[in-house]
């Protein structure tokens, strides 16, 4: 009977034949997974950049308005939030969604180059300008963000750098030209970015239908131009004296 | 029509290939692109040369055996098999480029004979039903809309010649998978296995070497068969949906 008893167990055991791995384990080792964390962090990053464009535009109502309200951005959620807290969070959560989207662009086009290693020899101009540049405009947004950093948030690089007075800071850093062609430059890359990405994220999350994909190229094409004229905005007027 | 062919050759797998030119003459422009490859073999075996492999099976357009990349495009300048492509789209003394499918998932086996066992492979893991065999069921047992049975044959067209795999950047098999994850997912046949399906064809996919999606669209041109490029996003919406609700 002992010696029976074993082999009965381990019949009944070979029913369950394993178990499927967590959700975020399944999303994160799949393709489709990991194009989703690059979607839903490249939603977020949209989202801000929306916000800050809208808040840069601020600086056509003059110095006290823009710096005010950068003052305001810094009491938000007061009196439960500290000084400042906001903000922390928001670039807690910002710093995160970089990462995550640059770790799944980083590991998905390593395997998508090794998934084709021969090369036609003969060549053809294949998808859009957008789609074949997202993985350089990328990179270029990365370095940018790192710039752009340093040059009014840290002030490291800033030619007048007085904390407080971003104003003032802004209208002093437009008006050296590697500054403002750093910036026009990346919100080119930009705009590119999301052309082609907001899309795809909506194609990514299974947003996308036949009905619908029309309208959804139409909003990401106008959020890429809105967003590109509302950012470049600020240095040409810098440039032209609109803004002094 | 006279034409010079810049064929791909490999002698086998793991052979080194070049692309070696050929002069026919005497095209028809009412031959097809693989007649007008027999016309060429016809001519390599009187001469004592080792004809072109190329795959090819009911050269009607409906099996998914024939593919090559023609001019840098899969199945050439039309929408349509290798087979059905007609030399009347070619000119008097064009050059053509032929190549293999190339992606890591479909190494060659020889000339322009890839190997796509990746996709029965995929197929295997999920692209089935659970059906009790026997005689054929009655035929109203399981009411099926007509709109979501046009969205199955539309996605049961697919024929699994890996036009997608090979215009893709990436070599990725999606719109492949998806074609078949949608086809079988939107009926009530295909709905015992709905999350399981989607997670290991997807699961497989990834696994044989396939690469990601990038959302070019280059799947959906080169399609000869018109799987649209929402066929991905359909499957995505699967596998997130099944990633949060399969059985564990």
């Amino acid at each position: 009977m002992q010696g029976v008893l074993p082999t009965v167990g381990v019949m009944a055991l070979a029913t369950r034949t394993g178990r499927r791995p967590s959700t975020l384990a399944t999303l994160w080792r799949s393709t489709v997974g990991k194009k989703t964390v690059m979607a839903v962090t490249g939603v977020i990053m949209l989202l801000y950049l929306v916000a800050h464009m809208l808040g840069n535009l601020k600086i056509f109502f003059g110095s006290t308005e823009f710096n005010g309200y950068a003052y305001w951005l810094r009491t938000i959620g007061e009196p439960a939030l500290h000084y400042s807290w906001f903000l922390w969070i928001v670039r807690v959560v910002l710093v995160a969604a970089v990462v995550f989207h640059g770790v799944a662009a980083y590991q998905l086009s390593r395997r998508d180059l090794g998934a084709r290693p021969t090369a036609y020899a003969h060549r053809r101009p294949r998808a859009g300008y957008a789609t074949r540049t997202m993985r350089w405009g990328g990179i270029i947004l990365a370095l940018f963000i790192v710039w752009h950093l340093l040059d009014l948030t840290t002030l490291t690089v800033n030619p007048r750098g007085e904390a407080g007075h971003p104003y003032q800071n802004v209208v002093a850093d437009f008006r050296n030209w590697y500054a403002d062609a750093i910036y026009i430059v990346a919100m080119l890359a930009l705009g590119l970015h999301i052309r082609h990405g907001l899309w795809s994220a909506a194609q990514t999350l299974g947003a996308n239908s036949a009905r619908r994909d029309a309208a959804l190229k139409f909003t990401a094409n106008a959020l890429a131009l809105v967003l590109t004229a509302g950012f470049v905005a600020v240095p040409v007027s810098v440039m032209t004296g609109v803004v002094s | 029509m006279r034409l010079t062919l810049r064929i791909w050759r490999q002698r086998g797998p793991e052979q080194p290939g070049t692309m070696t030119a050929y002069e026919v003459d005497g095209i028809s422009e009412d031959m097809s692109f693989l007649e007008m490859l027999d016309t060429l073999n016809e001519r390599l075996i009187l001469d004592g040369d080792e004809p072109v492999a190329f795959d090819h099976d009911c050269r009607e357009g409906i099996c998914g055996a024939c593919g090559m990349v023609i001019n840098g495009q899969a199945h050439g300048p039309e929408r349509t098999t290798t087979c059905q492509l007609h030399m009347r789209h070619f000119s008097d003394g064009d050059t053509i480029d032929i190549e293999p499918w190339r992606a890591a998932a479909f190494p060659v086996v020889k000339d322009l004979v890839v190997d796509r066992s990746a996709f029965d492979r995929i197929i295997g893991s999920g692209g089935y039903v659970t059906a009790p065999t026997g005689s054929a069921p009655e035929a109203h047992a399981t009411p099926v809309p007509k709109p979501v049975a046009d969205t199955a044959f539309e996605h049961a067209e697919c024929i699994g010649c890996g036009a997608c795999v090979a215009a893709c950047p990436n070599g990725s098999a999606m719109l492949f998978t998806s074609a078949k994850v949608v086809h079988l997912n939107v009926l009530p046949q295909g709905a015992p296995e709905r999350e399981s399906r989607v997670l290991d064809m997807v699961g497989t996919m990834d696994a044989e070497g396939f690469g990601g999606c990038t959302n070019t669209g280059e799947c959906a041109v080169a399609c000869p068969k018109g799987i649209p490029l929402q066929s991905i996003a359909t499957m995505n919406r699967e596998f997130l949906r099944a990633a949060r609700r399969a059985p564990r």
